[in-house]
């Protein structure tokens, strides 16, 4: 059977954590043919607003881009689901060659009317940026017809990577910032950005930022809602995680309102820990940050005595990291540490130079750092390692299962919670689960090594 | 009029892209790595997608066209990725499939293939295979069956007459192909199935992860197809213009088309067919699974006798469906599909000639809230259909009955078996066992006895 082996354009997109310093290419457009694992500028553009509930998401184009992406994130709602639904205009052969405005136009009043959404969406695909409808004009007109902000999101595929997409759902949602009453807000309020509320982190963070007297004033995007982004301005400070995704609407808000930024992730106890910590200190009253201690300490109680069960089982081994953006792979990092694993491999899709400094300064010699990977890339890093964990998402996880490899799945489809630090017990107990479940004896590797 | 109302707007669309159906075929030949000419988005999505039902790696390489390409055309990026793809798969076929972005920009593909093979070309460079596959025209099914026949045109030469057939089985599950593969050879009727996932989109737990997987139909089979003596062409809404009818039209190869045996009067046609071809009887493996089938039809039949059912997916599969529905005594009332071939409802009422169950209402080109909104006036007690109509069953309280392709929210979609009859017996277990546990669910009192 014929092997991995690498392309050699893709070499200076790997480093090996060891004495050298990092250099490494990032942030560049996908290698032709290379299979990467990275999306399109819609599909970065999608992800980041489709958890706003009570806003239409429409599609503007053929209709494969509205159909992949229809219920793919585990983002919850505590009340309306209009962003569950999938909407596109599905254009047909004539609307390319007449143009698709026509069909745009007639598509928004009709969804309008129908879902009575607080806003619309409207995606341009590949298609729409090359025959050239004109969406703003389209979208001005629904609007002052309908009385909703109508936004149009330049999203055209090609138009970069998934972090081009980040920016164009970004300025977007910049449109709406700063048309809500923002009366009656206190001092000690922030904004949650790049949460996206899968299965309910977002509620469980708000309840801590609660308990330490910091009020929330607006969720972007996790269980999000239009009203509240309008008054996004109105908050003391914008506490932005996943930083690729939503960094841009925190630059602007802060040139814009001079609201300043912190950047925290609420993934693994020392980053939940250090971002409530991170947040009390901003606002510089003594008191939250006593409650915030408080907090930390009565959650560490609980958590710590049944992470230590885990920690015992699962000291030692291997874990492999390669997940989209660069903030959760530092978390992860962290996190594996905690449990007592190794990480011998991470990579993201869409880490900048920074980011990738960053994980050279925090993990272990030997470690490989990788940009924008590909399957058989990833494949002979775990074989490499001998991984017995790969963290990823769905299109990672047939690798790791095919080569006999255990599983957690920490992309934006999952359906367990793994932020705060509830997360941290349940992405220990879903890693505990994958690794010493006795399947892997009977897969050829194992088999194999029981045999040798 | 085939819109229950003239909405402009599509929600939850019942179809796939052209593209995707294409990568599903070309990965059904072996050696060979699907391509996508198009921006990156399109193959990753679909790679996301096809992952989702069949839990296997599939890998659809892209020519991960960038701003300046969509301006000045993707050539070049066509060619790299042509050249990448073979110096790291070393792949005996790529097959590219076209996206709506290169359709649009008019790269003209076949003559960047002819450019690329004349300066790439040789005894070991891949063979290429491309399918114009825009998504704005037609649905995955299109692609699908764009792709069959994109690789019987390019691919087939003048062959010696032999003694095989062909079988073009359409889009089937895993499972499916592996029975139509067991019996062919139980009627000693040498086979070549196109295209033949069975093994490379359903694999086994492996040492070391293959750069293309085992599988798929052979370079050479393929090659050989318009010597065969017969070709059989599953499908009750085949294109008029397809892999069978161009194996008949350039090499007189007699084409056979029948329905996706599906339920008992579609696999009895197709067995006499089988019979016809080979000349050997039916095994008795078959017709005691037929007698077995008819003795579970009679023991089940009261659990389900007059249920009224919703039946969606591709037109193919609806219309296999459907047939079985009406055998076993449910009443389809709704068969709905994304796709239009124009031969749906023909081809739904064809399948229900000769049962009395009444025609359903048959509706083509319709989405989820189409779907819906139409099963709501209509009483059902069931919907037969792939996962994306879970959320409508879920609503109305009734149970979703998974069949075809996608199965995201179970294990083991790849692996329902449909066909013949004891795929019949399969899914007659399943339906009525559905009913039954609905039934006994929403009992106040829960007997452990039927």
């Amino acid at each position: 059977m014929k092997s991995a082996s690498l392309l050699d354009s893709r070499e200076r997109q790997i480093h090996r954590k060891g004495k050298l310093p990092i250099e490494i290419d990032c942030n560049t457009a996908s290698l032709a043919g290379a299979v990467s694992q990275r999306a399109c500028v819609f599909c970065g553009s999608r992800v980041v607003l489709y958890p706003i509930a009570d806003a239409l998401h429409l599609v503007h184009g053929p209709i494969g881009c509205a159909v992949y992406t229809w219920d793919i994130r585990g983002a919850l709602s505590s009340g309306p689901e209009i962003h569950r639904l999938s909407f596109s205009t599905d254009l047909q052969e004539m609307d390319v060659i007449f143009g698709g405005e026509p069909k745009l136009a007639a598509a928004l009043e009709e969804l309008i009317d129908r879902h009575a959404p607080k806003a619309a969406f409207v995606y341009s695909t590949c298609i729409v940026g090359l025959i050239g409808d004109d969406l703003e004009a389209v979208c001005s007109k629904i609007s002052r017809d309908k009385g909703i902000p109508v936004l149009p999101v330049q999203s055209e595929g090609f138009k970069g990577n998934k972090r081009a997409g980040y920016e164009a759902a970004c300025n977007a949602m910049a449109r709406l910032v700063g048309s809500g009453d923002i009366s009656g807000i206190s001092r000690y309020s922030i904004n949650i950005l790049g949460d996206f509320n899968l299965a309910g982190e977002i509620w469980l963070i708000r309840d801590y930022f609660a308990r330490i007297g910091i009020e929330v004033v607006a969720n972007i995007t996790g269980d999000g809602r239009v009203a509240d982004i309008q008054r996004a301005h109105g908050a003391a400070l914008n506490v932005v995680q996943c930083s690729g995704a939503t960094m841009e609407l925190a630059t602007m808000m802060e040139e814009r309102y001079q609201i300043p930024c912190l950047r925290v992730s609420y993934f693994g106890v020392e980053d939940m820990a250090e971002a409530l910590y991170s947040v009390a200190r901003h606002f510089g009253e003594p008191l939250l940050l006593e409650k915030a201690a408080a907090l930390v300490k009565a959650e560490l109680e609980s958590l710590l005595p049944e992470l230590g069960r885990y920690q015992e089982e699962l000291r030692g081994k291997k874990a492999a990291i390669y997940v989209g953006g660069a903030f959760k792979a530092f978390s992860l990092v962290k996190a594996f540490r905690l449990i007592g694993m190794d990480v011998v491999m991470v990579g993201s899709q869409t880490g900048t130079t920074r980011d990738y400094e960053e994980l050279a300064e925090i993990t272990d010699d030997g470690t490989i750092i990788v940009d924008d990977a590909n399957p058989l890339e990833l494949v002979s890093f775990i074989r490499e390692k001998e991984v017995d964990l790969f963290v990823g998402g769905v299109k990672e996880r047939p690798i790791a299962y095919k080569l006999g490899v255990a599983f957690c799945d920490h992309n934006h489809e999952r359906k367990e919670m793994l932020a705060g630090f509830q997360g941290m017990l349940n992405f220990a107990r879903e890693v505990y689960a994958s690794v010493m479940s006795p399947v892997w004896q009977f897969v050829p590797r194992r088999a194999e090594e029981g045999a040798s | 009029m085939t819109k229950t109302a003239n909405f402009t707007s599509t929600t939850n669309a019942c179809k796939l892209c052209k593209p995707l159906g294409a990568s599903l075929a070309f990965r059904g030949v072996e050696g060979c790595v699907p391509f996508l000419h198009g921006s990156q988005g399109c193959a990753t999505y679909m790679r996301r997608y096809i992952i989702s039902h069949f839990n296997e790696p599939i890998d659809i390489a892209s020519s991960s066209l960038g701003e300046k390409h969509a301006i000045y055309g993707g050539a070049a990026n066509l060619k790299l990725g042509l050249k990448n793809v073979t110096a790291k798969y070393a792949p005996q076929i790529i097959g590219v499939a076209t996206t709506c972005l290169t359709e649009t920009i008019g790269d003209n593909v076949p003559m960047i293939l002819d450019a690329y093979q004349a300066e790439f070309g040789g005894e070991d460079a891949p063979q290429v295979v491309h399918v114009s596959t825009p998504s704005y025209t037609g649905t995955h099914m299109e692609g699908f069956h764009a792709a069959t026949t994109a690789l019987v045109d390019q691919l087939t030469r003048p062959a010696v007459k032999h003694d095989a057939i062909n079988l073009l089985s359409g889009f089937i599950s895993t499972a499916d192909i592996r029975y139509l593969q067991e019996v062919c050879q139980d009627f000693e009727l040498k086979t070549t199935i196109l295209p033949d996932y069975s093994a490379s989109l359903d694999g086994q737990a492996l040492n070391d992860y293959p750069l293309i997987p085992e599988g798929g139909t052979p370079l050479a089979a393929i090659r050989t197809m318009g010597g065969a003596r017969a070709t059989i062409e599953l499908g009750a809404t085949l294109p008029d213009h397809s892999a069978g009818t161009l194996l008949e039209q350039r090499y007189q190869t007699r084409l056979h088309r029948t329905a996706l045996p599906i339920g008992i009067r579609a696999t009895d046609a197709f067995v006499e067919l089988l019979v016809t071809l080979s000349g050997n009887p039916v095994a008795e493996r078959y017709s005691s699974a037929r007698g077995r089938l008819i003795d579970a039809m009679v023991d089940g039949h009261k659990y389900i006798s007059g249920k009224r059912a919703v039946v969606f997916g591709e037109e193919d599969l609806v219309v296999g469906l459907t047939s079985f529905l009406a055998e076993i005594g449910i009443r389809p009332v709704l068969c709905a599909s994304g796709g239009h071939s124009g031969k749906f409802e023909q081809g739904v009422n064809a399948a229900l000639e000769g049962i009395d169950c009444g025609l359903p209402l048959v509706r083509e080109d319709v989405d989820f809230f189409d779907i819906e909104q139409l099963a709501q006036e209509l009483e059902v007690d069931l919907v037969v259909g792939h996962s994306k109509g879970y959320a409508f069953a879920r609503r109305m309280d009734i149970p979703l009955i998974r069949v075809g392709f996608p199965i995201h929210d179970r294990v083991g979609g790849q692996r329902i078996l449909h066909l013949g009859y004891h795929g019949a017996q399969l899914l007659f277990d399943t339906i009525t066992n559905a009913l039954i546990a609905k039934k006994q669910g929403d009992s106040a009192v829960g007997y452990s006895y039927m």
